[in-house]
């Protein structure tokens, strides 16, 4: 497998009038040609900012990158830091190498643009087709993505479509210059289960036939069992845990990915057992991260980690956690 | 259809243990044209001839994909949303028939609560105010005492009662959905609809809510209505559960029944596509794709409402509509094809 993507020690700041809210620390992790890395986390744990930031796509100011580097592997050159890019050069990598999938269709596509033309836009742009050859594609686009009577539709515009054809839509955008990678950003949270499903198996199948690789932020840990190789669990803006999806759910090394887990009701249950929750509530991001996130919450929590900031530490292949605390033999974690 | 099922409960001795009772309850939104000589020119059949009952102290779930009349069912049964037809009792009470006056003298029995914590507290007031209300409203107290109730019923959600001075943005979603339980405790309700109050939090705050409800029950033996459109947690919470589809009720069965031995095509492949949290289990499992969308509920399919949908539908399901019965004892249905489908289960 190549690397397709870098991000190392990323940390953005978001300088507010009430204060700095301290959105990403630390955050580091490679994404491989092909696979699908899930991002999980609660609102407000950095998942969205974390991919949002490498495309330039996040307001700034207020927002600021204070540190990190993003290598992407997929030009034909030598890998680029998309961090450094300036607007004309992300702008040949966003829309083209880069997709993007929103949660949000409706407000995502342009309202008075024909979705033809959104999606040919892009074609025309990236790929330097002519209209005539851009239409073409996008029709075959459409067909692929599974809204019938393409060639109609693609004079109609984003509110005639119900909300899983615009999902459709927003995938046909973001796959139409053959992307090496797509960010889909909460792809099917404001979906039904049914259509939810429908997405699911689209975006797979769309994956393999041009091996994508697709990043799938999401905060529901049903669908990531379904979909993801790989998965990234985030809590108030720092890595917790990187794990191989089986391992994750079979064996969570994180208290906190232990408690999300538990939390989660049992399709098969009968309603009788209590879920374990996790008490307390994700902390301020305006105060400065100075020991571990997760202490407030945490049942294991000792003086260690009120004190220091925990650093990822491979647990096993492909398995990193950031917690002192070795919980397979409930003591803390020696020579981390 | 009512006929069938009143007359079971009406001989059982379960009678005096219904809490709710809804008859061929139907919600329907007229569409008007032109300003000024409007005429109605047709209607969003939002809820179609519903009826169920719900029992003491128990958790009736209702499952559904957007639009399908979850919301507008759990409206029209508190009587927010004046009914088209149908009948709504409360115990012995028939709510649906009751002038303004009287309704207003029933509310303390029977309260909702909403999925938008924030939108349904109102950011001026302090959250003692807020709790307090309805108290005030209905005169229940001095309000020294008031004051107390307020008090413990912070403290009976879950938090602190030094925060009752604090105003609604100061808290958290999941503590602003602990207000608005307070705010539906004050009067001590019998009876609660509850509309999505979990789908806007997060996960780990989800257990907790869910965890709240159902300690209140145990403690002051509530009978809930719970909306959602997450099948696993109603499943969770719930004793049964109720499956809508375009407005009208397809399956209504215990939790255990719909897990084990769900009878309906359309919950087949609802269950199908909600989503395990075990990549294993993820895996080596079949699922149903339903192809197509919801069809729209001003203009409802003729025949079976889910016909156009179903992996396997007849020429029968085209021409009629199914009849909402109970095809084994506290199993209800609406399918023509069940028999073939639930094999030697649907035998009786």
């Amino acid at each position: 497998m190549t690397k397709i993507l870098s991000v190392k020690n990323l940390v953005i700041k978001f300088y507010t009038f009430d204060g700095v809210v301290h959105a990403l620390n630390n955050v580091s992790f490679d994404l491989e040609e092909g696979e699908t890395l899930a991002i999980v986390g609660e609102s407000g744990s950095g998942k969205s900012v974390s991919m949002l930031s490498l495309l330039h796509l996040l307001p700034m100011p207020p927002a600021k990158i204070e540190n990190g580097e993003a290598y992407f592997y997929g030009n034909e050159e030598e890998p680029v830091d998309l961090l450094k890019l300036n607007r004309s050069g992300i702008s040949k990598i966003r829309g083209g190498k880069i997709g993007f999938i929103f949660q949000d269709a409706l407000s995502a596509l342009n309202p008075v643009m024909t979705i033809g033309r959104q999606i040919s836009e892009s074609i025309i742009e990236h790929l330097g087709l002519s209209h005539a050859k851009a239409k073409e594609k996008t029709i075959e686009l459409l067909k692929r993505v599974g809204i019938p009577g393409a060639r109609q539709r693609y004079d109609n515009f984003p509110h005639q479509f119900s909300g899983g054809m615009r999902q459709r839509v927003m995938i046909a955008v973001s796959m139409a210059c053959t992307p090496k990678i797509v960010i889909a950003d909460e792809p099917t949270t404001a979906l039904d289960v049914t259509v939810q499903a429908q997405i699911v198996d689209l975006t797979k199948e769309l994956q393999k036939e041009f091996n994508i690789a697709v990043v799938w932020i999401t905060h529901d840990l049903g669908v990531v069992a379904g979909m993801a190789d790989r998965v990234l669990v985030m809590y108030a803006g720092s890595p917790v845990e990187i794990a191989n999806a089986q391992d994750l759910y079979s064996n969570p090394q994180h208290p906190y990915t232990i408690g999300l887990m538990n939390a989660l009701p049992n399709v098969k249950g009968d309603g009788d057992s209590r879920l374990a929750s996790i008490d307390g509530i994700p902390p301020d991001l305006m105060d400065e991260p100075r020991h571990c996130q997760f202490a407030w919450r945490c049942p294991h929590a000792f003086d260690r980690c009120w004190e220091e900031i925990p650093q990822q530490v491979s647990v096993g292949e492909n398995h990193v956690v950031s917690c002192f605390f070795d919980v397979e033999n409930g003591r803390p974690k020696e020579n981390v | 259809m009512s006929e069938h099922i009143s007359s079971q409960k009406h001989d059982g001795t379960t009678e005096d243990q219904i809490m709710v009772r809804v008859q061929n309850l139907k919600k329907h939104f007229p569409i008007t044209k032109g300003v000024i000589w409007s005429k109605q020119v047709g209607a969003v059949k939002a809820v179609n001839n519903v009826s169920f009952d719900i029992m003491k102290g128990e958790t009736l779930g209702v499952v559904g994909e957007s639009g399908c009349g979850k919301s507008t069912t759990g409206r029209a049964i508190l009587s927010l949303l004046k009914p088209t037809s149908g009948k709504v009792f409360l115990e012995d009470i028939e709510i649906t028939a009751l002038k303004d006056e009287e309704l207003r003298h029933l509310r303390p029995r029977m309260q909702m609560i909403f999925q938008d914590s924030y939108d349904s507290l109102n950011p001026r007031h302090s959250v003692a105010k807020i709790i307090a209300e309805p108290m005030v409203v209905n005169k229940t107290g001095s309000p020294r005492e008031i004051r107390d109730r307020v008090m413990e019923l912070l403290e009976l959600v879950g938090l602190n009662p030094n925060h009752a001075v604090r105003y609604p943005h100061e808290f958290s979603g999941g503590q602003r959905q602990r207000i608005n339980i307070a705010k539906a405790l004050a009067l001590n309700p019998e009876f609660i609809v509850c509309d999505e109050p979990i789908s806007a939090l997060d996960v780990s705050i989800q257990a907790q809510i869910v965890n709240l409800f159902q300690d209140l029950q145990e403690q002051l033996g509530l009978t809930y209505l719970f909306i959602a459109h997450d099948l696993s947690m109603v499943q969770h919470i719930s004793h049964r559960v109720a499956v809508m589809y375009l407005g009208q009720i397809m399956e209504l069965t215990s939790c255990k029944n719909l897990s084990d031995n769900p009878l309906h095509p359309y919950t087949q492949s609802l269950m199908s596509a909600v989503p395990i949290p075990d990549p294993k289990q993820e895996l080596n499992r079949t699922r149903i794709i339903l192809e197509g969308e919801v069809p729209s509920p001003t203009n409802l399919p003729r025949g079976c409402v889910f016909h156009n949908r179903c992996p396997i539908a007849q020429d029968i399901c085209t021409d009629q509509v199914p009849e909402y019965r109970e095809v084994i004892p506290n199993h209800f249905l609406a399918c023509h094809l069940a028999d073939d489908k639930g094999g030697s289960s649907i035998a009786a």
